[in-house]
């Protein structure tokens, strides 16, 4: 998997694209992927599948996203500003 | 919103389940024949899904055991270890299992489920990490649930990726435990442990490897996994259970640190729990001499693999990668699944049906576990039973392919 350039800005926006494009592979509805976009709701995942796609986003974006903070993670938004959280955090 | 509202989800798929037949998920033996064999809906049936891998539940010399302790102490005891007591038996358990490991401490727990909640949850504190398989059993899940450490997920077996995900929370301070499992319950793999030592010895982490599935099963003496591969003194923390190769419930938490025992005053799920009654724990002591005077038992049941894994592979099914006694039959569609199942059910062959999510990556399983007891003729049956409803089901390739696919 291509990982994301460090030097490459990141906006919650560019975070939310690269999201919504690996999302693609995990749901199994077809509605849009929008910031409100309920990841579990909407897009018809079981927790295996979000879990799944969690690893893949801490692999794309070289950051960690603990399980713990799984469970408050709802929308595909607070998903992205997550990453971007972490990704300054690091 | 009603209560139960929220498993709606679950009660359709169950629903569709149960549509094709019986309930695999509600089986009741009526009797049970031997270790092998039981009445289901009034049917002689082949047992082939028992985790019973050494065959000891009817060890003339465990029931005698289990019979002699019932009578010495009682049926139960009726409260926890520490606001009841515990009884010699316990201690003396828990010495055999530390000498069997050539370790100098362990604990036993009620359930092998409750070891895995109190090992895990209690040993990683809040500022810890526990670093777990992504394909790791419901207990070890939920004690991560029930801890208060951050919990990281790596890619199933991958000591690359588990080295990869340490890396990025290498300047962390807090402890990290990594958490596999020797045999996988679903799919009968098992963990690359000396991979995993390494990596472990690389970020200072500690190991806890959990042996339900591989004690008495794998290794010379049949310590597990640990055993086979030569890393006895690398892992840090073991668990496993009696309800497998032991043939009872229970389980237990083994170590060579030394503050190990401040656990018993700290441990939730030993703490505040009745603890194993006095026929169990006779047993499983029993079943463990048994175990260490019979190395023979372990090797008939790998015979028993080789007759049902070859005899399955030759026929085309699609197999776990590795040999061992849980064999995991892959099929791809959950209702083509049950339906199998209930068919191998009504000629008289008893397996487990595993289906997502609890089994990973989407497939439906029809997992069978070898005993040592079973004889060769019946695992033959099983297996001449599988291809007349894989035939009929259209699971299996053409047979121009099978040869191809057994090579």
């Amino acid at each position: 998997m291509e990982m994301l350039q460090a030097s490459q800005p990141l906006s919650l926006e560019n975070v939310f694209t690269e999201v919504a494009q690996l999302m693609d592979r995990f749901r199994k509805g077809d509605a849009p992927i929008t910031m409100d976009t309920d990841i579990a709701q909407d897009l018809n995942m079981d927790s295996l599948a979000v879990m799944d796609l969690m690893m893949e986003l801490e692999d794309k974006f070289d950051v960690s996203i603990p399980l713990n903070m799984v469970p408050e993670i709802v929308s595909v938004g607070q998903l992205a500003q997550t990453i971007l959280d972490s990704k300054k955090g690091a | 919103m009603g209560l139960f509202d929220r498993f709606k989800s679950v009660r359709d798929a169950h629903g569709a389940l149960k549509a094709c037949g019986g309930d695999p998920f509600g089986v009741q033996m009526e009797r049970v024949l031997s270790t092998t064999e039981a009445m289901i809906e009034g049917r002689r049936t082949i047992l082939c899904g028992t985790n019973n891998y050494l065959g000891l539940t009817f060890d003339p010399d465990s029931v005698a055991a289990a019979q002699q302790a019932i009578a010495d102490f009682g049926t139960g005891t009726t409260g926890s270890r520490i606001a009841n007591g515990s009884y010699s038996g316990h201690q003396a358990l828990e010495q055999d299992l530390a000498d069997f490991y050539g370790k100098k401490h362990c604990m036993v727990f009620t359930t092998g489920y409750q070891a895995n909640l109190g090992a895990i949850s209690t040993l990683a504190g809040p500022n810890d990490f526990l670093i777990i398989d992504a394909d790791s059993h419901a207990s070890i899940y939920d004690a991560c649930r029930l801890g208060s450490a951050t919990v990281i997920r790596f890619k199933h077996n991958d000591p690359a990726d588990l080295d990869r995900r340490l890396a990025r929370i290498a300047n962390e301070p807090g402890n990290k435990i990594i958490v596999v499992e020797g045999i996988y319950s679903m799919l009968g793999d098992h963990a690359p442990l000396k991979e995993f030592v390494e990596v472990k010895k690389k970020h200072g982490a500690y190991l806890l490897v959990d042996e339900a599935h591989s004690m008495g099963v794998m290794g010379a003496t049949g310590r597990g996994l640990l055993e086979a591969e030569g890393v006895d003194d690398d892992v840090d923390f073991i668990t496993g259970t009696f309800s497998k190769s032991m043939g009872a419930i229970g389980g237990f938490l083994i170590s060579d640190h030394p503050e190990f025992d401040i656990l018993r005053v700290a441990c939730r799920p030993y703490m505040f729990t009745a603890s194993l009654p006095p026929s169990i724990i006779a047993s499983v002591r029993q079943s463990l001499a048994v175990l260490r005077a019979k190395p023979e038992l372990m090797r008939k049941l790998w015979q028993n693999v080789d007759t049902l894994y070859n005899g399955l592979r030759a026929a085309g099914f699609k197999l776990g990668a590795q040999k061992g006694p849980v064999v995991a039959v892959h099929l791809t569609d959950p209702v083509l699944a049950g339906v199998a199942w209930n068919a191998l059910l009504k000629r008289g062959v008893y397996v487990n049906l595993a289906l997502p999510p609890a089994t990973p990556s989407g497939t439906a399983l029809l997992r069978c576990s070898v005993c040592a007891a079973h004889s060769t003729e019946q695992l033959e049956r099983v297996v001449e039973v599988l291809i007349e409803v894989g035939e009929e089901l259209g699971l299996l390739p053409q047979p121009a392919l099978r040869i191809a696919a057994a090579e």
